[in-house]
């Protein structure tokens, strides 16, 4: 009987325990997690706090679901990974013996180190009890202050927002997520969030934290401008939780290295979601993403391997479909470049995939609320934005995805032509 | 027939929608539950949505609330076959 230990409670970790209960229904499977509430949509945690859910809901699988993975849990936090024995050490829940072992620990928020940051009313978002912090701290709070970039940085102020709280946003540069959007969708975000009554804070950066009794008070710029405030939540990205895989001598970079298979640079080790770095046999590059979809789809394809299946991950075009102040938003492919400031390491819910913007014609139809830019390479569309009306939406992540021939049409995309129309025509005619 | 002659736009989805059945797509969907949260009738369409299969739930009134709702865009309609002839 093969002995399957899982670390991590999250996407990746679930879809492994799935495959591997479906390949092989003798196998003892062992699930490891630390966190309390086990497995949930973290994608979901923004959406509770705007009360569009409530609390309970956020729970993905019921007791029935479950049951047919008959998987053993062990809540605890695995604090030492020994690959010679096999074994993994959970702290005082004991030490389990593994066959093969898949890492799917996740990605927690980089720390800030501004001075006070260490203070009650300082947050982020990483899990569901971050999310019931905010919401308690807001009910005796008047002011927030939001640091950082990104998608999780816009759905803090969001949800601040909504928890009846004075917002102010603080940003490194000129505009917000300067290396995925271009300027004209900053300024739709931005125009849209100072309607609703948020302060944006350009060209800001903070120096301290201000508090009294180890609780915030407020926010002192580096330009030496103070902020009252209660809460200060912070989004400034994510680093991948590797320090077991580290310590073990397994390979590491930005997260943990694998190859296609998943499998990393011990044979019986897998990784998968967040925390895996997975190299492409072809190109010899490697990438992370910060994606529930990739993290779920690694989780299977390591599984899958695990048991004795050989697949390889093929990497997808990117996407993310978010609702960003309000504005329905698809991200497909390659659609920036360069850095953000407001960002030490890569966001969540993110791609490294978006800021790689090759040879490419950018082209973009606006109006007051819907804007569409097109990548547009040589033979085919190498990203999208759409914001707004949502049409075009799976018409361009067809497009893309299947890396679509689109010479027929190239000549028909220029500056001033109805965009839009070109793309879903062409879509029409290619699907019928 | 005397319905269609008043069709609001509402009713004009409506029309539409009793054609057709809700399928959800995976690689958008990231199991945030408004869906479920939402349907009227208490259908788990998030649990369809994990297991990639079509609301073929014989309760589904295919109001859309699902469908609308979702802020992902992972839920869409999609014509069921006996429909489909009548469209060629
Ligand atoms: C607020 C928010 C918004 C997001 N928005 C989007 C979005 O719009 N689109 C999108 O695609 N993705 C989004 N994401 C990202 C998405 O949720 C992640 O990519 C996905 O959850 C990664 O899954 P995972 O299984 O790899 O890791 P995780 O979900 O992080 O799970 C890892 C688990 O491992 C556990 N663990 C780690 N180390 C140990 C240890 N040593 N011992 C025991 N347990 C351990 C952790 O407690 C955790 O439960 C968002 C995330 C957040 C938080």
């Amino acid at each position: 009987m093969t002995r399957y230990v899982v670390v991590g409670t999250g996407v990746a970790g679930v879809a492994a325990i799935d495959t591997l209960r479906s390949r092989d229904c003798n196998a003892e499977i062992t699930l490891v997690g630390d966190d309390p509430h086990g497995f949930y949509s973290r994608p979901g945690l923004a959406y509770y706090l705007t009360g569009e859910i409530p609390e309970k809901q956020l729970t993905i699988f019921t007791k029935e679901d479950w049951k047919p993975l008959n998987s053993k849990y062990v809540r605890g936090n695995a604090t030492r990974l020994n690959p010679q024995k096999h074994q993994l050490e959970i702290g005082s829940a004991g030490t389990l013996t593994y066959d093969r072992l898949l890492l799917a620990t996740g990605s927690v928020a980089v720390p800030s180190s501004i001075p006070g940051a260490d203070m009650q009313g300082v947050v982020k978002l990483d899990d569901f009890d971050d999310a019931r912090r905010i919401v308690s701290l807001a009910r005796h709070a008047r002011s927030a202050v939001v640091v950082g970039g990104g998608i999780i940085a816009v759905e803090l102020v969001e949800g601040l927002k909504a928890l009846g709280l004075k917002v102010h946003y603080f940003l490194r540069g000129e505009r917000y997520w300067p290396n995925v959007l271009d300027e004209n969708e900053s300024r739709l975000l931005e125009h849209r969030l100072t309607e609703d009554g948020v302060i944006f804070h350009f060209q800001t950066e903070t120096a301290e934290i201000l508090g009294k009794n180890g609780k915030v008070a407020g926010i002192r710029t580096t330009k030496g401008e103070t902020i009252r405030c209660e809460i200060v939540a912070m989004g400034i990205g994510v680093k991948a939780r590797m320090e077991l895989a580290k310590a073990a001598g397994l390979a590491t970079e930005r997260g943990i290295l694998t190859n296609e298979t998943m499998q990393t640079s011990d044979p019986d080790i897998f990784a998968a979601g967040d925390v895996s770095q997975v190299r492409e046999a072809l190109s010899g590059q490697s990438f992370m993403d910060t994606l529930w979809h990739p993290a779920r789809e690694t989780g299977r394809i390591a599984a899958f391997n695990m048991a004795g299946v050989s697949k390889t991950y093929k990497r997808k075009v990117a996407i993310n479909v978010v609702r960003l102040a309000g504005v329905m938003t698809t991200i497909i492919g390659a659609v920036g470049s360069g850095i953000d400031d407001d960002l030490v390491s890569v966001a969540r819910g993110s791609s490294e995939t978006w800021q790689q913007l090759p040879n490419t014609i950018s082209m973009q139809s606006n109006s007051d609320v819907n804007h569409l830019r097109l990548m547009i390479g040589e033979q085919s569309l190498l990203g999208a934005m759409v914001m707004g009306d949502q049409k075009l939406s799976w018409p361009l992540q067809d497009l893309i995805s299947s890396n679509a021939d689109i010479t027929s049409i190239r000549h028909l995309l220029h500056p001033g032509a109805a965009l839009g129309q070109i793309v879903m025509d062409f879509w029409s005619n290619l699907v019928k | 027939m005397g319905i269609e002659l008043s069709l609001s736009n509402e009713s004009k989805h409506r029309e539409v929608m009793a054609t057709g059945r809700v399928i959800p797509v995976q690689s958008r969907c990231v199991q945030c539950g408004i869906c479920s949260f939402n349907c009227p009738i208490g259908i788990d369409v998030r649990r369809h949505a994990w297991m990639g299969e079509p609301i073929d739930d014989s309760h589904c009134l295919t109001c859309g609330e699902c469908v609308w709702r979702c802020p992902r865009g992972a839920l869409r309609f999609e014509r069921t076959e006996l429909f489909k002839r009548e469209e060629a």
